[in-house]
């Protein structure tokens, strides 16, 4: 005998509201459990979209000693929203330039082209990017380059001779900070 | 012998898998389908093996944290047994696997392969070329390194360039709103979960399509696809010349694939894996980010196109792309399928390959880039300097001091971003170097505020030097006609 013959069907198949039933009811509740599974799983996934911006909070880059008048220097700061298992990514880099009267300019590492870190030549006064070739002036605004806008500015405030700043996020055209 | 043969038929009944082979290795394919032109897909899906069963080894030892995936990197290169070669394998896999599958869509583009009925095989197979570029990204974002870390800041910052979605899209990518962590983890995720498993599920389509549909035979110039008889004519031609794809017809496939194989092993042991270029420490900005080859097209594409214009590319081009490589088979549905009756294919053919690969070549150069260290590290020769002026002996300095050789080279050292000044006394008169220099312009930034008097002097005094023996330096054609004349006799 061939295996993967099967036996004729009876064949008259009466009438079937119980099965239609109990189909429709297996379709019904198997879309519930998978709302309870899918939903949750889409929230945990979606759960980027909703960190609180209250941890973005003021995050201190040093005493404004640190930073002489006329001078722009390169600080970092510890992203608030780390993990035991971030390392050296949590440690954000940014340009602070203390202009000759004392205020304040903090300007994210990253280029407002795509993103690369621009590097500060005190001799020229000139931030430049390595990868597009970007070119901005002391004060951030754009020199010369496909970069549409300046450079990011975080918002700053001193406290306690602590040069403080609002981080937490990498910069973008969407979000310029 | 009896005897094996009855276990054989014990098993068979059971798996059929006569049946099977008949349907699969042994379906019959025209005879002109066994070409050396046909043995680009199954060259990549060789890769895709290589590359499934070497990703599983390397995951027993990788960790996807950006604290650790360093020095698990490290480990796996000096100290796990055959770590180095392993990842020298899935490095060269994913080369030869982009390689592979570009080529294979070329060729099939070029055979007109996508006509009736292909249609489908066609929109799934370039949903398996994207998925493969898909892999190589993330890929390349597994060696958390220098250019892994700054590729995602570009690609976030691409996506940051959508509108109303831009800061959505980041954040779902990033795992937050900055990069870190969980964006290592969502990488990892999409690189050994999400996409392989996408991947699978559209190859098992794409074989199953080749399979029903059967292979295109080999185009010939003057026959026409014609949807309402095509079926009946290659049903005919599989009548008549079929052979069996194993074992008939796939020996150009076995011996090509096992040639690529061989090529893969040998780059592998000869030249190794990509070796990490220092760990992801954005802190460490002293970095020259680049990408893979295979993105160094796109790399450069953002370079050189006008900047007004990159947004747009972004948000309307790129899609377009896709969605027109995805339409190819209802633009172009039936009709002449040989090369030499499509000269509008060939022309596209070779206008998109010569424009990737020239951008992929000005990539590598990337002239567009400052030259970071030029002005530290580059001298001015020694001829630019010999028998001049204390004042433009200070000008020299001046050059270099003040970065202006990360942009312009003398005589070919120095950044290319700029033009080469060795001649520059040519082209601008002293009055027009002085403007250049203070004001900028043409993609130049102003020095005005970070030169003195002084210095300006004496930078374009020394400006004024740069022309080759014998040729005059540019001259103000209003000064010129008025010394002209006040001193007649000299002209």
């Amino acid at each position: 005998m061939e295996p993967h013959e099967h036996p004729p069907l009876p064949p008259a198949v009466p009438p079937v509201t119980r099965r239609d039933f109990l189909f429709k009811l297996g379709l019904g509740l198997n879309v519930i459990a998978a709302g309870f599974v899918g939903i949750p799983i889409v929230g945990y996934i979606a759960s980027a979209l909703f960190k609180p911006k209250a941890q973005q909070a003021w995050i201190a880059l040093g005493e404004i000693a640190q930073f002489p008048p006329g001078e722009t220097r390169l600080a970092s700061y510890r992203n608030p929203f780390t993990t035991p298992w971030d390392g050296a990514t949590a440690d954000i880099p940014c340009w602070v330039r203390r202009k000759p009267d004392g205020d304040f300019q903090v300007f994210a590492i990253n280029c407002a082209h795509l993103g690369c870190p621009v590097r500060w030549f005190p001799q020229s006064g000139l931030f430049m990017c390595p990868c597009h070739g970007g070119v901005y002036y002391e004060d951030g605004s754009r020199a010369s380059g496909p970069p549409p806008r300046g450079l990011f500015e975080y918002a700053f405030r001193v406290r306690r001779d602590r040069l403080e700043v609002r981080g937490g996020q990498t910069p973008n055209l969407s979000e310029p900070v | 012998m009896n005897r094996l043969r009855a276990i054989g038929k014990w098993f068979d009944d059971r798996l059929a898998l006569g049946r099977l082979y008949d349907q699969s290795l042994g379906h019959r394919i025209p005879f002109s389908s066994s070409s050396w032109w046909y043995v680009f897909g199954s060259a990549t899906l060789l890769c895709l093996i290589i590359q499934l069963v070497t990703g599983v080894c390397l995951a027993l030892v990788y960790v996807p944290s950006p604290d650790q995936a360093y020095a698990s990197l490290e480990y796996l290169d000096y100290e796990q047994p055959l770590g180095w070669y392993l990842r020298g394998l899935h490095f060269w896999g994913s080369n030869f696997m982009v390689a592979l599958v570009t080529i294979h869509l070329v060729q099939i583009f070029l055979f007109g392969a996508y006509k009736y009925p292909r249609e489908l095989t066609w929109m799934v197979g370039s949903a398996l070329f994207l998925a493969t570029i898909g892999m190589a990204f993330t890929g390349q974002t597994m060696r958390f390194d220098q250019d892994a870390y700054w590729g995602v800041e570009i690609i976030v910052s691409i996506l940051g360039r959508l509108p109303l979605v831009g800061e959505a899209a980041t954040h779902l990518l990033q795992g937050g709103p900055i990069v870190g962590a969980e964006t290592l983890s969502r990488f990892f995720t999409l690189h050994v979960f999400v996409i392989p498993a996408t991947l699978i599920g559209l190859l098992v389509i794409h074989i199953r399509l080749v399979l029903v549909l059967g292979i295109s035979e080999y185009p010939e110039p003057g026959k026409v696809v014609d949807p309402d008889t095509y079926a009946d004519e290659y049903e005919q031609v599989v009548e008549r010349t079929g052979i069996r794809l194993m074992p008939e017809g796939g020996g150009k496939d076995l011996v090509f694939s096992a040639l690529v194989l061989m090529a893969i092993v040998l780059c592998a042991a000869l030249i190794g894996p990509k070796i990490p270029n220092g760990p992801a420490d954005p802190s460490l900005i002293h970095t020259v980010p680049r990408p893979d080859f295979y993105f160094l097209s796109l790399f450069a594409a953002f370079a050189l196109m006008p900047p007004d214009l990159e947004s747009f590319v972004i948000v309307y081009v790129m899609p377009l792309a896709v969605v027109l490589l995805f339409a190819v088979p209802f633009i172009s549905r039936g009709g002449e399928r040989h090369p030499s009756r499509r000269p509008g294919a060939v022309i596209l053919v070779i206008l998109v390959l010569t424009g990737l690969f020239t951008l992929a070549w000005e990539g590598v150069v990337s002239p567009w880039s400052p030259e970071m260290d030029a002005w530290s590290g580059v001298p001015v020769q020694p001829r630019f300097v010999e028998d001049r002026s204390p004042l433009e002996h200070m000008g020299a300095t001046v050059l270099q001091a003040k970065q202006c050789r990360n942009c312009h080279a003398l005589d070919g050292a120095g950044g290319k971003r700029g033009p080469d000044l060795a001649g520059v006394a040519t082209r601008l008169t002293e009055d027009q170097l002085i403007r250049q220099v203070l004001q900028g312009g043409g993609n130049m930034p102003a020095y005005g505020n970070h030169l003195s008097p002084h210095e300006v002097s004496a930078l374009v005094a020394f400006l004024t030097t740069l022309h080759a023996e014998g040729q005059a330096p540019a001259r103000d054609s209003a000064s010129w006609a008025r010394s002209a004349r006040e001193s007649p006799g000299s002209r």
